[in-house]
């Protein structure tokens, strides 16, 4: 590829020897709109912030119109052309939209910034984005996310870039919004800028891309021009044929009155723009899996069950009585027996720097106590009985939390929950980011729990998990639930597809 | 883009410095309705020569709180850099000009010095200027044992009172008695120097990349980061500026009180104003909200407020829980914000 303008050769990159990037070759030319698909922890995001200097390979060389380049900075990248939106918009909610489109290089005049000029500069870049209607003297934190998802748009074709990389730029965007942009990037192809679209919207790659590259596990599988490929073969290839980890035997599904007890039931759930009418229900005695990619509504869901959000609308029945818990203190307390195992361990599962026991104990103290002091003796046996029953391996229940593997720290934040006795029991991504061993572990108390007569709600990212583990399957795509499988109904094929929102079940 | 919508715009924007700008002027106001001697020229040059310092430091320590920490060194630096002038502001003209700049250098290389401690050393500002600030309080006691020191006479006078008798003891303009200067004669020095400083280095440095950054950090660092702004160079900049109006204080204290004195209690006691100040200015404690000349409204209100119990026959002693009191209003007053978030979960990032 003689037209490249960025090619990567040989790239590699690790996080705490994992891989997330292995021996990558991958060229985007000029002129063209290429699309990066893969499924959840494929590598995509890996590939862009290095081409926009967020990280640096471990090996291989990155060259950008045929010369070797090396990024150390976002800013170096910039300064090169690369222009990067990412999920996480790069606005700054405190500074006027005006401020944000030309952030780094604003218009000035004797030195100083000449505002005048960058709020003009700011309606030529809105108007060339169709967003007239966005002032440039307002604040970014006060317009909606659609709105700022386009001010983000305008700020990076301010910047004049050879590449474009859009990173789910249009998932919070009103349909005008999509053509806007679609617009925008056939104008773009036409100057010769090279624009990276990263969508888990078939339909939109379909309308807009010219050339498709699949990532799996870290690597670069194939790269082909739009229609080579049927929709089916594109699936598979972003499947690929792994060998899966062992799961524990699910019980026979039962006919629907034998089921056990409903412990939980939602109906038309909505919260800001992110739950859109979620139905779902929840019995004894089951394992019912959230699916979908990252980011359609999955850990707001589990957010809102655990009584975290506010102003959340919807019929929820759950601890024989209406309504959501009203806070996580709420939602653990005796009457709806909720226990959830969140996203990000080091920041809500677990104090860190304190002890193993205290992390266990935490939020169990009222069970532990006689009036108002923590009873050394209940405590001490407590603790004893949550290692042993999640076999955690460990030196002395004194040491701090985080001198302990992934593994075993996640098993700390189970056995925390546990120890509340829960009925229902949200878990989020449980096993991200731990060893192979230790998952099987948790899959098979999954398994013990529910047949002791507990339900449970998983979400995981891994596709073999949810077949693995769950008796149902519930497929979340925009907030909403779009298709819900049972049994031996769920295939990789069917929640990748589902996931994607189209409509190749049948396969 | 002006008119109706856009002043709206505005307010809302700048609810915080809107309200400390009103609450000001109504506490001003109401102060010298209740005086027994009515507004007069020489209140406001008592006033305002009582506000200066206070007003610098609050300035100063908007920069750090601007980038979401807090500077816990400039009422030190304002104590150091007091000392420092109290030795230099004497002699020909030319050596009390070299006095007054290496004062101000002194503030500012202190400024520097944090800046380069919390962005290469790593180490959050509350605890890095903890630091620096008792090693602040060390040099200026180093420098001054005891209270005392030279500063020129008719410097001290005449940037201490009105510009009338600045013309007059540096016979510019017949004296005081040109015909251009008629109309600005009766406002108080201090005033104009205060002015000075917030026009020619803080609205500039506001309007300035480096200054916008500092906005930028204190609002989402990430995102700053992400849109390649100088991150490094603009935290340096903010401590250093920091410092520099740290100095501006400590000068003007030396020639207002013809001495420096290196006391602990004093700097202890301008660092804790100057956070209530800036606070009270409309200066989002958690960053990228607010400016200078908010505080610079904070500092005139807290000390309106002490101001009151001259004239009225309040015990002195009731001037903290008073001041408090006036602080927690101020501050409930932003805690709004907390009622409008819909994931709980935000309240903690």
């Amino acid at each position: 590829m003689t037209d490249a303008i960025v090619e990567y050769r040989g790239i590699s990159k690790f996080f705490a020897g994992i891989r997330a990037l292995e021996n990558v070759d991958f060229a985007c030319k000029a002129g063209s709109i290429h699309a990066i698909l893969g499924e959840n922890g494929a590598g995509k995001s890996t590939l862009i912030k290095i081409m926009a200097g967020v990280l640096q390979p471990d090996t291989g060389e990155m060259l950008l119109e045929g010369r070797p380049i090396v990024f150390p900075t976002p800013t170096a990248a910039n300064a090169a052309g690369i222009v990067c939106m990412f999920q996480e918009l790069s606005l700054v909610p405190d500074l006027s939209v005006a401020d944000n489109i030309s952030i780094s290089d604003p218009p000035r005049r004797f030195g100083l910034i000449d505002r005048r000029a960058q709020v003009a500069r700011a309606q030529e870049l809105l108007a060339r984005v169709r967003c007239e209607d966005v002032d440039p003297n307002a604040l970014v934190r006060e317009l909606s996310l659609s709105r700022r998802q386009m001010v983000e748009i305008a700020k990076a074709i301010g910047r004049n870039p050879k590449v474009l990389i859009l990173d789910e730029a249009t998932s919070a965007l009103t349909s005008r919004d999509v053509q806007t942009v679609y617009d925008l990037l056939a104008e773009l192809k036409a100057d010769g800028i090279a624009s990276l679209f990263i969508s888990h919207r078939m339909h939109e790659v379909d309308a807009l891309c010219d050339t498709l590259s699949v990532f799996r596990n870290g690597q670069h599988i194939e790269t082909f021009a739009k229609g080579e490929k049927s929709e089916r073969e594109i699936v598979r290839l972003m499947i690929g044929r792994d060998v899966e980890a062992q799961f524990p035997a699910k019980p026979p599904s039962k006919p629907e009155d034998q089921r056990g007890e409903e412990l939980l039931s939602v109906r038309n759930l909505k919260w800001e723009n992110r739950l859109n009418g979620i139905d779902l229900s929840l019995r004894r005695g089951e394992i019912v899996g959230l699916g979908g990619l990252d980011g359609q509504g999955q850990k707001e869901l589990l957010l809102a069950l655990f009584g975290v959000l506010r102003d959340v609308e919807g019929e929820v029945i759950v601890g024989g009585r209406k309504g959501l818990p009203s806070s996580p203190a709420a939602a653990k307390s005796a009457r709806t027996r909720i226990a959830l195992v969140p996203e990000d361990r080091k920041t809500e599962g677990l104090m860190l720097g304190m002890p193993i026991a205290d992390n266990l104990l935490a939020a169990s103290f009222s069970k532990i106590s006689r009036g108002p002091l923590i009873d050394p003796l209940l405590a001490r046996q407590a603790v004893d009985e949550g290692v042993e029953k999640l076999n955690i391996k460990i030196g002395s229940a004194e040491d701090a939390v985080m001198t302990l593997s992934g593994g075993n720290q996640q098993k700390v934040v189970i056995a925390k929950w546990l120890m509340t006795d829960p009925d229902i029991i949200l878990l989020n991504d449980p096993t991200r980011g731990i060893d192979v061993g230790t998952k099987q572990e948790i899959y098979r108390l999954m398994r013990e729990l529910a047949n002791e007569g507990k339900a449970i709600l998983f979400y995981s990212s891994d596709y073999a998990e949810l077949i693995g583990c769950c008796d149902r399957v519930s497929v979340l795509y925009g907030g909403r639930v779009v298709s819900e499988q049972q049994g031996d109904a769920i295939t990789e094929e069917s929640l990748v597809a589902a996931s994607l929102n189209i409509g190749v079940e049948a396969a | 883009m002006k008119g109706k919508a856009g002043i709206r715009r505005w307010l809302l924007q700048n609810l915080g410095f809107a309200t400390a700008v009103l609450l000001f002027i109504v506490l001003f106001a109401t102060y010298n309705v209740l005086h027994p001697r009515g507004f007069s020229s020489a209140v406001a040059i008592q006033n305002s020569n009582e506000t200066v310092a206070i007003a610098f430091v609050a300035m100063a320590q908007t920069l750090p709180v601007l980038l979401g920490g807090l500077d816990l060194s400039v009422g030190a630096v304002m104590t150091l850099t007091n000392c420092v002038a109290s030795e230099l502001l004497y002699g020909s003209p030319a050596q009390i000009l070299l006095g007054v700049l290496l004062t101000l250098m002194t503030g500012a290389a202190f400024g520097l010095m944090n800046g380069c401690i919390v962005v290469y050393g790593r180490i959050q500002p509350i605890i890095a200027t903890l630091a620096t600030g008792a090693i602040a309080i060390g040099l200026a006691l180093l420098i001054r044992p005891k209270p005392g020191g030279k500063v020129d006479d008719d410097l001290s006078w005449a940037l201490t009172n009105s510009v009338y008798d600045l013309a007059d003891t540096y016979g510019f303009a017949d004296g005081g008695n040109a015909w251009w200067l008629r109309p600005f004669a009766d406002i108080p020095v201090p005033v104009i120097l205060v002015l000075l400083v917030a026009f020619v280095v803080w609205v500039p440095f506001r309007r300035s990349v480096t200054g916008r950054t500092v906005y930028a950090i204190g609002s989402a660092e990430g995102a700053a980061y992400m849109s390649g702004l100088p991150i490094h160079r603009a935290k340096i900049a903010a401590f250093t500026l920091g410092g520099f109006l740290a100095a501006c204080g400590g000068l003007y204290l030396a020639i207002q009180t013809s001495s420096g004195n290196a006391d602990i209690q004093q700097a202890g006691a301008y660092t804790l104003n100057s956070i209530a100040a800036v606070v009270l200015g409309g200066t989002s404690l958690l960053g990228g909200v607010g400016g200078a000349i908010g505080s610079l409204f904070g500092a005139m209100i807290l000390r309106v407020i002490s101001f009151y119990f001259r004239i009225l026959d309040i015990d002195p002693l009731l001037q903290p829980l008073i001041e408090g009191v006036v602080l927690l209003l101020a501050v409930s007053f932003g805690a709004f914000r907390t009622l409008r978030v819909k994931n709980q979960l935000d309240l903690f990032r």
